[in-house]
């Protein structure tokens, strides 16, 4: 946030998290890439997939994290019901030592979209385990609700598929999951370019998590920068209160006498 | 006896612990984590923990991901 100018941090589970983006690490070519990209953007809390060890094609990047001194978010990446995201969080509790958990149970292959049915049982049982949940959701008002309900720490509903860049499809959606939620609600998925993430900090969200935006583009340190002003930018502009949309010209001029 | 660890059929001698997979396996003592049969084994039990034959062990870690 710019010099004087007071913002709250974000809160998550009672834990302060020092940035309103928060990244994901896969996609990145190297580590080297990535430790570039995840400097530039500023971020305090970053997501890791959890897989078998002898599959792992580098198991470097909970070092990296480490040494940035960047809190990590396992997630339940590649789950298709309740039971597998519930080991996967279990088992990834006691690898890394944290009751964070990116819940994510997807129902097929092809939109990566989540299972409600399976997400929200998940929820509560992750929840009743003592985990702190964050669930990556359908843009549907009535599911964070339940899910909020249930329990969780944040809900973070998509903005569009996962890896699709194709930005909030459906922003009223997201406004009524902000004006109705009581915990943070941070827009994950989705998003393709700056603007979408300054949009989704205007639309009223907490946060923005994002992944391949900044991993699979061109220049992912620049990105990265990129993505960090433009959550700035929209959560400034989000607390500052935009002007209401008027149909015809408002001269901002002094009329001629 | 055979142990079944992470999808892949390997012989142990017999008794095996969770503790001799990981050295069998060569995998790091931190920052992973063990299934077996798909119930987690927490770190504290994988010295005593004996598996049975044909026991599915799963021993994961942290990846880029999501």
């Amino acid at each position: 946030m710019t010099d004087g100018i007071v913002d709250e941090p974000l809160v998550v589970g009672g834990r302060k998290i020092a940035s309103r983006l928060i990244m994901g690490t896969g996609g990145a070519t190297n580590l080297a890439v990535l430790e570039r990209a995840l400097v530039a953007s500023g971020t305090a809390l970053t997501t890791v997939a959890m897989r078998r060890v002898d599959a792992a094609a580098g198991t470097g990047v909970l070092e990296l994290l480490r040494r940035l001194g960047i809190e990590t978010l396992p997630n339940t990446a590649g789950c298709r019901t309740a039971a597998e995201a519930v080991l996967t969080a279990r088992l990834a509790r006691e690898a890394l030592e944290t009751d964070l958990v990116k819940l994510e149970v997807i129902a097929d292959e092809r939109t990566l979209l989540p299972d409600p049915i399976e997400l929200l049982d998940a929820a509560e049982q992750l929840v009743a385990d003592g985990f702190t949940v964050l669930p990556y959701t359908n843009d549907d008002p009535v599911l964070a609700r339940k899910l909020e309900q249930a329990g969780c720490a944040a809900v973070m509903p998509l903005g569009s598929p996962i890896g699709t860049g194709l930005g909030i499809r459906n922003p009223h959606n997201i406004e009524m999951i902000v004006a109705a939620a009581g915990v943070p609600v941070v827009l994950d998925a989705g998003i393709g370019t700056a603007s979408e993430a300054a949009q989704a900090m205007e639309l009223g969200c907490d946060a923005v998590l994002l992944a391949t935006a900044v991993t699979r583009a061109g220049d992912p340190e620049r990105m990265a920068h990129a993505m960090r002003l433009a959550v700035e930018a929209g959560r400034a502009a989000r607390l500052a209160g935009r002007i209401p949309r008027r149909y015809w010209a408002q001269a901002s001029s002094p009329a001629i006498d | 006896m055979r142990i079944w660890i992470n999808g892949k059929s390997h012989e142990l001698p017999e008794p095996a612990s969770v503790h001799d997979v990981l050295t069998a396996l060569g995998a790091p003592s931190t920052g992973v984590a063990v299934a077996v049969d798909d119930e987690l084994v927490p770190r504290a039990d994988w010295a005593r923990y004996r598996l049975a034959a044909d026991a599915k062990v799963e021993v994961l870690t942290a990846v880029q991901g999501g």
